[in-house]
């Protein structure tokens, strides 16, 4: 039977016929829905949110260690903070087949960087696969499974946003249970990487790298096409999938496994076709390694930004003789207003940035959901760097300026959970005054609303034990915290003053959950008294989605009643008091 | 079934239309078709612009649709129809909600909402059909079902039966809200003449 799947819903079904027990991930674009879709249709495994990308490696190397397969994920970025574990797994070897797969964001629809993980693949010593849609997700996954237990060794599967947020058809098949038996069984020599051991797996490593390359020659996925031999493609991934699109008439060969290389196979491809071309997108990753093979290539692709099948036949355009390719009409510039992404009406981080802002204080920021603070109107975050930076930075700051009194850190609670709290610790540690403000909302809002260890409940849907930040913060040796409610202004704003003035580190932490996990509907919403309303647009400050000014003739506001979530932030704002709330 | 059918969704975030290109690309699967279609998640609960890609026929490569071979863009917001429109070939087909979303830098002032988007549109394309989407649906009885009755009309222009359009839509909605999707998708398809 076949199922509409997206690469990462395939990736799900493809751990689960390996015969997978445990999967672990942390969350990010465009990866989620993998671990997302494993805990939701298939029970056999067990599933899990680790804190951060590193230890949900870490769980995954001691399952693996315990005989079990196992599926690890997360977005590129998330590598980097897993790549600790990951480059010493490369020496221990596996028990149990062991799958990293991570999902890549070329043209960065939701990442702050759009590094090229097959990097990671030829650094660690490690095979990678890249599957072109989601049928070679599900498939590679598996074959993952095999080689990485066939070659005692963790894999790499990497895919890209259009490959995890594309749909297409899936052939269904069964589980099969993994034969290795599920125990703990010492042996230090393989698992204890004290520097004795280690210099004998390296040794190991080489050697497998050796087997891996002559695999690579064999492998089926490796596959040479050769049609018109004027052009030769040499390419991987959603690449592929461009390639046919554009010149359907092309030579191709299409690598599946894209470390190592099957260098003899290039050799002979390249020999068949006149003119040899690498499409890949990002880093000239395959054409590097194809030139210092001695043969002639010309790369194509774009460093920066997203491949697309537009920019390939542009490319192609005046290059091809007789072979059938696709004209693209040119995008004519028009100028059109962006449409960036808001915070939600009523989301309760809005108003720490407003206030914030009043206070033109330096703010170190985080990622989430809360990084739009630095769009306008509210223009309020300084740094943003990657998970944690915020804590890490604001002391930097601190420590270089001698001032604490005008700088904040400003991060979500799963992003402090993933990788502030030891920024907090450095911060007690070396004798901070600053104000970490942790915007507990109660979920990871930017990547879909998942659980973390502050909610209270698990991937798998149980309830646990909460992470309480104040008790920690305390725990750590932070004398002044404080809880405050987002909604009252008041309040926040007393509770930023005395934070940032005071001669101790202060830990503030805003309470109010995320809007789109509310259940209950809403009691109230705001209303504009047009009478006494005076067009000094003061509320617009507060970049809310739902206020918006009445015409270009009439400067007074209006607030979409549909929109409205009835936070009332807006009415403390307004100095005339002309926001008034209405009973819904 | 030889030729390659290419659509765009276009509009913004929370309009429905990740819902609607889930059941046009699951009912053209059903119909016997190869599909692929690849969109971007993630912001797309947060009011930004969003866009899906559908393609189907035979054998599909690309899951994107590429410049000038869109045959149908469905557009739910009339800024968005225009941003994307470029994408459409001289003889697709348009099909836009006559509804005005500002976007945030039209709200605090630093961009103005472009005028007279209809005739920007039907000066360039031969079809372009405005549909009410959002009157259809107060008309159904349920607000949120725009989005259904946006597919109803553009479900006159696939190549895909009627009773999987239903089967879909039943599939994919809450129980509660069956009747008024229904009515929604009706009256979506009597607008295309
Ligand atoms: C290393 C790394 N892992 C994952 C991500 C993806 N990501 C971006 S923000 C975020 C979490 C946001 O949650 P939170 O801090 O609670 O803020 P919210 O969005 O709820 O406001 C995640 C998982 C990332 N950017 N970098």
């Amino acid at each position: 039977m076949k199922k509409l799947l997206s690469g990462n819903e395939a990736v799900a079904r493809g751990a689960y016929e390996s015969g997978v027990i445990v999967a672990s991930a942390y969350p990010g674009t465009p990866s989620t829905e993998i671990l997302e879709t494993v805990a939701a249709e298939y029970p056999e495994i067990y599933a899990e949110w680790s804190p951060n990308e590193k230890v949900a490696f870490e769980v995954g190397v001691g399952a693996s260690f315990a005989g079990a397969r196992v599926l690890v994920t997360m977005k590129h970025v998330g590598v980097n903070v897993a790549a600790d574990p990951l480059f010493t797994m490369s020496y221990t070897g596996v028990k149990g087949g062991f799958v990293l797969l991570c999902a890549g964001d070329p043209g960065m629809h939701s990442s702050q960087n759009e590094q090229d993980n097959r990097n990671y693949a030829k650094f660690a010593k490690i095979p990678m696969l890249e599957p072109s849609d989601s049928q070679e997700a599900k498939e590679f996954v598996k074959m993952g499974f095999s080689i990485s237990e066939q070659y005692d060794t963790p894999i790499i599967v990497r895919i890209t946003t259009r490959i995890a947020h594309s749909k297409s058809l899936v052939e269904m098949e069964d589980r099969v249970e993994s034969e290795i038996p599920l125990e703990f069984v010492k042996e230090p020599r393989k698992f204890v990487m004290i520097p004795a051991h280690g210099r004998l797996r390296h040794v190991v490593v080489e050697d497998r790298l050796k087997k891996l390359k002559e695999f690579s020659e064999e492998i089926p996925i490796q596959k040479m096409e050769i049609k018109n031999p004027k052009i030769g493609i040499i390419t991987s991934g959603i690449s592929y999938q461009y390639c046919q699109e554009v010149l359907p008439e092309a030579s191709v060969l299409k690598l599946g496994m894209t470390n190592p290389i099957p260098k003899d196979m290039i050799r002979d491809f390249a020999g068949k076709v006149e003119k040899l071309f690498v499409v890949e997108e990002l880093d000239p990753f395959l054409e590097d390694q194809i030139l210092q093979m001695g043969i002639s290539v010309q790369g194509v692709g774009k460093l920066t930004g997203e491949l697309s099948p537009d920019y390939l036949a542009e490319f192609f355009q005046n290059k091809v003789e007789d072979m059938k390719i696709i004209h693209p009409t040119p995008s004519e510039k028009m100028n059109l207003p962006a449409r960036p992404p808001a915070m939600c009406a009523g989301c309760p981080h809005r108003s720490v940035f407003y206030t914030l802002k009043r206070k033109k204080l330096t703010v170190t920021g985080d990622i989430g959901c809360y990084t739009l603070g630095v769009l306008p109107p509210l223009e309020t975050m300084d740094t943003c760097v990657c998970m944690g930076a915020s804590v890490g930075s604001a002391l930097g700051i601190e420590k270089a300026t001698g001032r604490s009194d005008n700088v904040v850190a400003v991060i979500g609670d799963s992003t402090f959970v993933h990788s502030g709290i030891t920024g907090l610790v450095d911060m007690v540690y070396n004798k901070s005054r600053g104000t970490v403000i942790i915007l507990d909302n109660d979920t990871t809002a930017m990547t879909g609303r998942q659980e973390h260890p502050g909610t209270g409940v698990t991937l798998m849907g149980e309830e646990t034990k909460r992470t309480d930040f104040i008790k920690l913060a305390k725990a750590l040796g932070v004398e002044n915290t404080e809880v405050v409610n987002p909604y009252d202004l008041e309040a926040l704003d007393k509770a930023i003053d005395k934070a940032v003035n005071s001669d101790e580190l202060s830990v503030i932490v805003t309470n109010q959950p995320c809007l789109l996990l509310r259940r209950e509907k809403r009691t109230q919403i705001a209303e504009v008294d047009l009478a006494s309303c005076i067009g000094c647009q003061l509320c617009l400050r507060l970049g809310c989605p739902a206020i918006s000014v009445i015409s270009s003739d009439n400067k007074k506001v209006k607030i979409d009643s549909m929109l409205c979530s009835g936070c009332m932030v807006c009415a403390d704002v307004c100095k005339s008091k002309a926001i008034i709330s209405i009973s819904v | 079934m030889d030729k390659v059918t290419n659509l765009i969704l276009t509009g913004v975030g929370g309009q429905g239309i990740l819902t609607a290109s889930e059941i046009i690309s699951e009912a053209a699967a059903q119909a016997g078709h190869d599909v692929k279609k690849s969109e971007i998640h993630g912001m797309s609960q947060r009011g930004g612009s969003v866009n899906s890609h559908i393609r189907f026929g035979e054998k599909i490569y690309s899951p994107l649709v590429i410049k000038g071979e869109c045959d149908l863009l469905l557009a739910f917001e009339k800024l968005e129809a225009l941003r994307m429109a470029d994408f459409v070939k001289e003889d697709g087909n348009i099909i836009v909600n006559r509804q005005q979303i500002n976007p945030s830098t039209v709200i605090n002032g630093t961009a103005k909402y472009p005028e007279n988007i209809e005739d920007k549109l039907t000066s360039k394309y031969k079809s372009v059909i405005f549909i009410d989407a959002l009157n259809i649906a107060k008309e159904s009885g349920n607000i949120r079902t725009a989005n259904t009755a946006m597919l109803g009309a553009a479900s006159k222009l696939l190549n895909i039966p009627a009773d999987i359009w239903i089967d879909v839509i039943r599939m994919r909605v809450p129980e509660r809200a069956i009747e008024a999707n229904m009515k929604s998708f009706q009256m979506g398809l009597d607008i295309i003449k």
